[in-house]
C-alpha cells in the first residue's frame, strides 16, 4: 500500500519500533494517528514528525482497555480521515523481569492478553468494518518469534503472540477477496526499551536499531504482493526478494 | 409497539417486517431473509458515520448543572463557520458545535419531563469536565438550542471528548450505554449525535453475503441528529440542518446500479435524506452530484423520493420525523396497519428494536423508464383502485404473510441461501 495521504494508525507509537515507523511513513506522506499510553513520550513524537513537515496526531489511551478503543477509533477518523493502514505494534511482556509460567500471576497473563490480543482484536474490528465498505485496507500485526518458539520465562508473551498470529491469519482467511488483507511480521530482536526490560543482560551492540527495521517494515508496507494472512520475518522477507 | 430497552446480543435475531407498497403487502421475517427480497444489481446505501459521545455532563458559569447534547458539527443559530480541522477528513475539532441544553436531571427522565436548562447567553462559558465551551448563539426561538465553540480543538478535543462525553439516550433504556453499544459494524467517522440505528442489523456475514450475491454495498455520511430535546416547539422543527457526504463512489455506485435497472435501497432515514439531498443539490431531476453540505430536506408524503426505491429502516412511531420521512416511500394507511401487523406480532420500536423494510418486488415504472435513470418529480400515487384494509381476517388486501416460523437461533443467512 503507497501511505501517501493515506491515513495510518500505529499503536505504541511512542518509543522503539513504533515511534521509528511512525517517522519514516510520515516521511511517505502518511497521515499519522499515534497511539501510546505516555502522554509525554508520544506528545514529543508527534512533535518531531510534525516539525519535519509530516502529520502526526497523539493519540494517549490503552489499547487493553475496553472503553478506550472506539474513543482511539472515533479520534483517529476525525483526525485523519478513513485509516487505511493499521499496525498493532503495543505490547505489554509480562512481569518484570520476566517469570516462569509457573510464578507468573494470572492477572499478569491477563493484562498481556489484554494489550496484545484482544485490543488488537477490538481496535480491528472498529477499523475492519469501514475498510471493507472501502474496498481497500491494510493490517498489521507486530509479532515476535516467541509466538512460535517456546522460550522459558517467555511464556505469557509468547502466548499473546501466537494467539495474536492466529487472528491474523483468520481474518486473512475470511476476508480473503475483499481488498482487506492483513499479515504479521516478525521483527527481531532490536535494541528498545522493552528489549532491556526483558533481556538486560544482552548485548547491546548485537541487536538491530529499530530505525532500520521500520524502514525495512514500511517496505512491507508498499509492498502489495505479500500473501495475505502471511507470517513473515523481517529478515527473511528481505532475502526472499 | 413496545419499545426494545436495550441492544440485542446478536444482531441476527432482529426481525424484518417487509412491506411491499405496489402489491399493498407485508411479511413477518428475520433479518437474515433481507437478501432473499435484494436481487444482484440493487445497491443498498448505508450510513457510516460514528456515534459521538454527545452527551456532555456540567455547569454553567453561574453553577448551575447543565446537560449539553451535541446536535451536529455545523453552527444551528447565530454566528456560522466553516468546520474546522482537517478538511479532507471532515473533522469538527475546533470549530461550531450547535446543542440542545437541558437542566437537572439525565436520561432516565423523558426529556419533556426534564425542567429547562439554565439561561445562557452568547459569551457564557460551559465547564464540562474537561471541556470548556463558549456559547456563540443562542436560537431566538429556542433558547435551549445552542451553537458552541470548544476551547479545545485537534487531537486534544477529540481525546477531551471522548473522555467526557456519554451516548445520547432516552428514558426507554434501562442502564447507562457504553459507547461501543450504540455504534454499527461499519462506523467510521464520527458524526452522529444519536446513533444511525437501522444499520444495527447489518452484520459483516450478511453484507458480505449480499455482495457475493451481486448486490453493492455504497457509503454515504450522515450526521444523524438528536431525536428529542424536551421542547415541543424545537421538537416540531426535527430534524434541524444535518451535514452530509455523498463521496465520488458513492454517485458511481447508485449511477451502476439504475444502469443495470437495480434498486436503491437506503438504509436509514438519514441515507435517504443524504441521497435526496445530494440530488436536491445537484440541480434536481433526480442528477445525483457528489458533495458535502448542510441539509434541511424533508421527506415525507409530499415529497417523493428521486434516487432512493425502498428504505431498511426501524420501527418508527407515528408523530415523529422519522415516520414522515416513511409516508415517502408508502401511504401513511399502509403504514399505520403494517404498524399494527407489527406490534400485535411482538415487534420492538425504537433504536435498538426491529426492522421494516420498504421495498416493492418490482420496479417502479418512473424509474424503468427514466432517461439516464432520472426519476420524474411526483407524488406518491395510490394504487388506481379504491383500498379496503382488513388485518388479521385474510380477506384483507393488505395480505399480512408469516415468513418467521423457520427463524430461530441459527437464522437463515446469506450464505446459506
Amino acid at each position: 500500500m503507497d501511505v501517501r495521504d493515506r491515513g495510518v494508525m500505529i499503536t505504541g507509537a511512542s518509543r522503539g519500533l513504533g515511534a521509528a515507523l511512525a517517522h519514516e511513513l510520515a516521511r511517505q506522506g502518511a497521515r499519522l494517528a499515534l497511539v501510546a499510553r505516555g502522554e509525554e513520550a508520544l506528545g514529543a513524537v508527534a512533535g518531531a514528525i510534525r516539525a519535519a513537515g509530516g502529520e502526526a496526531h497523539p493519540i494517549v489511551a490503552d489499547v487493553g482497555r475496553k472503553r478506550e478503543v472506539y474513543a482511539i477509533a472515533g479520534a483517529a477518523a476525525a483526525l485523519v480521515g478513513d485509516v487505511d493502514l493499521m499496525v498493532h505494534n503495543a505490547s505489554a511482556l509480562g512481569p518484570e523481569p520476566l517469570a516462569l509460567l509457573a510464578d507468573t500471576a494470572c492477572e499478569d497473563l491477563e493484562r498481556v492478553l489484554a494489550v496484545n490480543v484482544v485490543g488488537p482484536f477490538r481496535l480491528t474490528k472498529a477499523l475492519a468494518g469501514p475498510m471493507l465498505l472501502r474496498d481497500r485496507g491494510l493490517v498489521v500485526h507486530v509479532s515476535s518469534d516467541a509466538g512460535v518458539a517456546a522460550y522459558p520465562r517467555w511464556g505469557a508473551y509468547g502466548a499473546s503472540k501466537a494467539a495474536l498470529d492466529h487472528l491474523a491469519r483468520t481474518w486473512a482467511a475470511e476476508l480473503a477477496g475483499t481488498g482487506v488483507r492483513f499479515f504479521g511480521v516478525d521483527p527481531g530482536e532490536m535494541d528498545t526499551e522493552m528489549h532491556a526490560a526483558a533481556a538486560p543482560e544482552a548485548d547491546r551492540s548485537a541487536l538491530a536499531r529499530p530505525e532500520d527495521v521500520a524502514v525495512r517494515l514500511a517496505a512491507m508496507i508498499g509492498d502489495d504482493t505479500i500473501p495475505n494472512g502471511a507470517r513473515l520475518e523481517v529478515g527473511a522477507w528481505e532475502a526472499r526478494r | 409497539m413496545k419499545p426494545a430497552a436495550w441492544p440485542r446480543a446478536d444482531p441476527r435475531t432482529t426481525r424484518l417486517l417487509h412491506l411491499d407498497p405496489r402489491r399493498r403487502r407485508c411479511a413477518d421475517r428475520r433479518i437474515g431473509e433481507l437478501a432473499a427480497h435484494l436481487r444482484p444489481g440493487d445497491l443498498l446505501v448505508v450510513n457510516d458515520a460514528a456515534t459521538l459521545p454527545a452527551s456532555l455532563r456540567g455547569v454553567t458559569a453561574d453553577g448551575a448543572p447543565v446537560e449539553v447534547r451535541l446536535a451536529g458539527a455545523g453552527g444551528e443559530t447565530g454566528e456560522r463557520d466553516e468546520i474546522g480541522g482537517s478538511g479532507a477528513s471532515g473533522a469538527a475539532g475546533g470549530g461550531l458545535w450547535s446543542a440542545v441544553l437541558f437542566g437537572a436531571g439525565d436520561w432516565r427522565s423523558r426529556t419533556e419531563d426534564r425542567p429547562p436548562p439554565p439561561a445562557v447567553r452568547a459569551g457564557d462559558t460551559l465547564r464540562l469536565g474537561r471541556l470548556q465551551a463558549r456559547v456563540a448563539g443562542v436560537d431566538p426561538a429556542s433558547p435551549r438550542l445552542v451553537s458552541l465553540r470548544f476551547a479545545l480543538g485537534g487531537a486534544a478535543l477529540w481525546q477531551a471528548l471522548y473522555h467526557a462525553g456519554k451516548p445520547v439516550q432516552y428514558a426507554h433504556t434501562f442502564r447507562p450505554l457504553a459507547l461501543w453499544q450504540v455504534q454499527t459494524a461499519y462506523a467510521a467517522r464520527p458524526w452522529a449525535a444519536e446513533a444511525p440505528s437501522a444499520g444495527f442489523a447489518l452484520t459483516w456475514e450478511l453484507l458480505l453475503g449480499l455482495r457475493r450475491r451481486g448486490v453493492a454495498i455504497a457509503r454515504v455520511t450522515h450526521a444523524a441528529g438528536l431525536s428529542s430535546t424536551g421542547d415541543a416547539r424545537l421538537d416540531a422543527r426535527l430534524p434541524l440542518a444535518e451535514r452530509y457526504e455523498v463521496s465520488v463512489e458513492a454517485v458511481q455506485a447508485v449511477g451502476l446500479a439504475r444502469r443495470r435497472g437495480g434498486r436503491i435501497v437506503a438504509v436509514g432515514t438519514t441515507v435517504a435524506r443524504a441521497l435526496e439531498s445530494a440530488a436536491a443539490a445537484g440541480g434536481g431531476r433526480g442528477r445525483l452530484g457528489a458533495g458535502q453540505g448542510m441539509t434541511e430536506l424533508r421527506l415525507g408524503p409530499e415529497r417523493r423520493p428521486r434516487v432512493v426505491g425502498g428504505i431498511l429502516t426501524g420501527m418508527h412511531e407515528p408523530g415523529t420525523s422519522h415516520y414522515a420521512l416513511l409516508e415517502s416511500f408508502a401511504p401513511r394507511q399502509l403504514l399505520d396497519r403494517a404498524g399494527s401487523f407489527a406490534a400485535r406480532r411482538g415487534y420492538r420500536s425504537h433504536e435498538f428494536g426491529d426492522a421494516l423494510l420498504i421495498l416493492s418486488e418490482t420496479v417502479p415504472r418512473a424509474r424503468a423508464a427514466g432517461e439516464g435513470g432520472e426519476v420524474r418529480e411526483g407524488r406518491w400515487e395510490p394504487s388506481p383502485r379504491p383500498k379496503r384494509f382488513r388485518m388479521g381476517r385474510g380477506g384483507g388486501r393488505l395480505r399480512m404473510g408469516d415468513g418467521s416460523a423457520t427463524g430461530t437461533g441459527s437464522s437463515p443467512g446469506p450464505n446459506g441461501a
